[in-house]
């Protein structure tokens, strides 16, 4: 399997990811890898065609596909390096990712640190559990959009939305502008779910009939949908007896929420906060695992892309200071000095973070022969003893080979000598 | 026959804040506004009263692109009422990868002197 060692890796390549990449290489990184599954860098936005994105950061009303192509050119300008089509597989606290490509096969990528911008999926129709048939012709809003916006491929004819948010709202216009017939959006809520503007613009303008406080409660049809019967609620969100109406439809769309995407963060050890579904975030946007940070729709579900772009910049500046300080801390040496009776120690000098990968070794002779039992001693220059390891012999005619542990890493953090003596044992 | 002056609620749709407005007005002559966070939404309504507009936004055919379809936007918005007649006119129109960011696929649609660009590159298949 190919490795490769990076300062900053960042797993998606929506707007979190790519405003992530950009900072992290402000921030002094060198080496930074933006990894997408997809062929293109953009995430979810390169199927939002429709306006209303950038009016906080350029200021200007952009589709989806224009903010894209801007983050993208500001990517290209700051040297980050692109790898699409490229799946994550895996994710170790040790910031290891495991990613298979067709043009590079598996690869282990070691990173410095790792800035997670998966984003989030859509709910489906299993996760809202609404009772009937199983027919083709039931799809997540997200699903109609990549069909009619990249693929050009309309589903039907005749259209029930669930869900009032912004996507089943910018659904129900995108399909009347297609020639579809959207017979009825309805919304469990006694109030819309998503921005006033897309009521106006894409429920108004087109007179799409909206109903409040109503809800799916069958979907019918043996092999393709039929019909979708719909009935009002009451204040507990139950669907009320004697209120159901029948609607004639060959398409449902569902919009009925999105979830943050954390299966490789979970692999990972980051913990989840049950309330967003997305990490637990300090104000650097750092996980509970050291190095590794996460930003947009996989910490919670934002509204605005502008939102998410921010969060990217602060997570991927925080990933790039912590990849500058790791990496000066691996250029730092700790220098192995010969303490009481030791002749001379190979190697002279160590890296503290090699201890990362696994344990180390180091030689060394005594200057006098103890026939007893010796305790041989690894001591910082701050005093501490960070290890100790009991002989029964120590001649200078044979070199002793010792180990440093991988779990000593952490009280190394700021020594610079390590001192080795070998003594006798008094009363052994 | 003197015109009425009378109150009619809109959404301004200029900005994602969505102001509710209340419009005072007398035919299409705005006598005030009220709810609008910024000057923008007098415009909006000033312009909802005579002459609405709206962004184009839709794909029109490729042929030979990375995708079968571009997705396109009108440069600026254009009057509801060739809305649709623009819309039809999309449809007939079909292009030729690569295409370029903000390439004109329709010029001057319908007369309104605004052009229809795309609002990505797409390379050849
Ligand atoms: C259907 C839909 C419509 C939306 N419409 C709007 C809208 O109109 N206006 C608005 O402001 N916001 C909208 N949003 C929200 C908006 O898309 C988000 O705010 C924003 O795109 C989130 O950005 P992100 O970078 O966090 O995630 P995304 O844009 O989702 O990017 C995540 C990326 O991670 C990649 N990825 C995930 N897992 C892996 C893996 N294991 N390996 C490699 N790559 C991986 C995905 O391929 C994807 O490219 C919409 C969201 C959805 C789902
Ligand atoms: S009035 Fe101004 S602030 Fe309010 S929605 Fe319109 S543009 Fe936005």
């Amino acid at each position: 399997m190919r490795e490769k060692a990076i300062d900053v890796a960042i797993i998606g390549s929506g707007p979190a990811g790519m405003a992530a990449a950009i900072s992290a290489k402000q921030a002094g990184a060198e080496d930074v890898l933006l990894i997408d599954r997809e062929i293109e860098e953009g995430g979810i936005l390169n199927q939002c065609i429709h306006n209303g994105f950038g009016t906080q950061i350029f200021r200007k009303d952009l589709t989806g596909p224009e903010y894209v192509h801007f983050f993208a050119e500001k990517v290209m300008a700051s040297n980050v390096k692109v790898w699409n089509d490229t799946m994550v597989l895996e994710l170790t606290p040790e910031r290891e990712i495991y990613a298979i490509s067709p043009e590079r096969g598996m690869v282990k990528i070691k990173a410095r640190s790792v800035v997670l911008a998966m984003g989030c999926r859509e709910r489906p129709r299993g996760a809202i559990n609404i009772p009937g048939d199983r027919p083709s012709g039931v799809y997540t809003a997200g699903t109609v959009q990549r069909l009619i916006n990249i693929e050009g491929y309309m589903p039907g004819e005749r259209f029930v939305i669930l869900g009032s948010g912004d996507i089943g709202m910018i659904m129900a216009r995108r399909v009347t502008l297609e020639g579809g017939r959207v017979e009825r959006v309805v919304e469990i809520l006694p109030y819309l779910s998503g921005l006033r503007r897309n009521y106006s613009q894409c429920i108004v303008d087109y007179n799409i009939p909206l109903q409040l406080s109503h809800t799916v409660v069958r979907i019918n049809g043996r092999k393709h949908l039929e019909s979708v019967t719909i009935a009002k609620v009451d204040e507990k969100r139950k669907p009320i007896a004697g209120t159901e109406e029948t609607i004639p439809a060959d398409t449902l769309i569902l919009s009925v929420g999105l979830i943050p995407e954390n299966e490789l963060s979970k692999q990972a050890g980051v913990l989840i906060d049950p309330l967003t579904g997305g990490p637990y975030v300090d104000e650097s946007m750092q996980t509970n695992i050291p190095g590794i940070f996460a930003a947009g729709n996989v910490v919670h579900v934002y509204d605005l892309v502008d939102w998410v772009s921010k969060a990217g910049e602060l997570a991927g500046r925080s990933a790039g200071k912590y990849a500058v300080k790791h990496k000066e801390e691996s250029r730092r040496k700790i220098r192995l000095l010969p303490g009481k009776n030791v002749h001379h120690i190979v190697p002279q000098f160590f890296d503290p973070l090699s201890l990362e990968e696994g344990e180390q070794k180091i030689q060394f002779r005594v200057t006098k022969p103890f026939e007893t039992t010796v305790k041989v001693s690894m001591i910082g220059n701050n005093n501490k003893k960070v290890k100790e390891r009991i002989l029964r012999y120590a001649r200078p005619s044979e070199m002793i080979e010792i180990n440093i542990p991988q779990s000593i890493i952490g009280s190394l953090s700021r020594v610079k000598t390590l001192s080795i003596d070998v003594e006798e044992v008094k009363n052994a | 026959m003197p015109e009425k002056e009378e109150i009619t609620k809109l959404i301004c749709i200029m900005c994602p804040m969505g102001c509710e407005l209340k419009v005072l007005h007398k035919g299409k002559d705005v006598l005030k506004v009220e709810g609008n966070g910024c000057p923008l939404g007098i415009k909006f309504a000033k312009e909802e009263l005579t002459n609405p507009k709206r962004v184009i936004i839709t794909t029109v055919q490729v042929e030979g692109g990375l995708y079968p379809l571009v997705p396109v936007r009108s440069e600026k918005p254009v009057p509801k009422s060739v809305f649709f007649k623009i819309l039809e006119e999309l449809r007939k129109v079909k292009v030729k990868a690569p295409l370029k960011f903000h390439q004109v696929v329709l010029k001057n649609a319908m007369n309104t002197g605004v052009n229809i660009i795309t609002t990505r590159a797409l390379p050849k298949a």
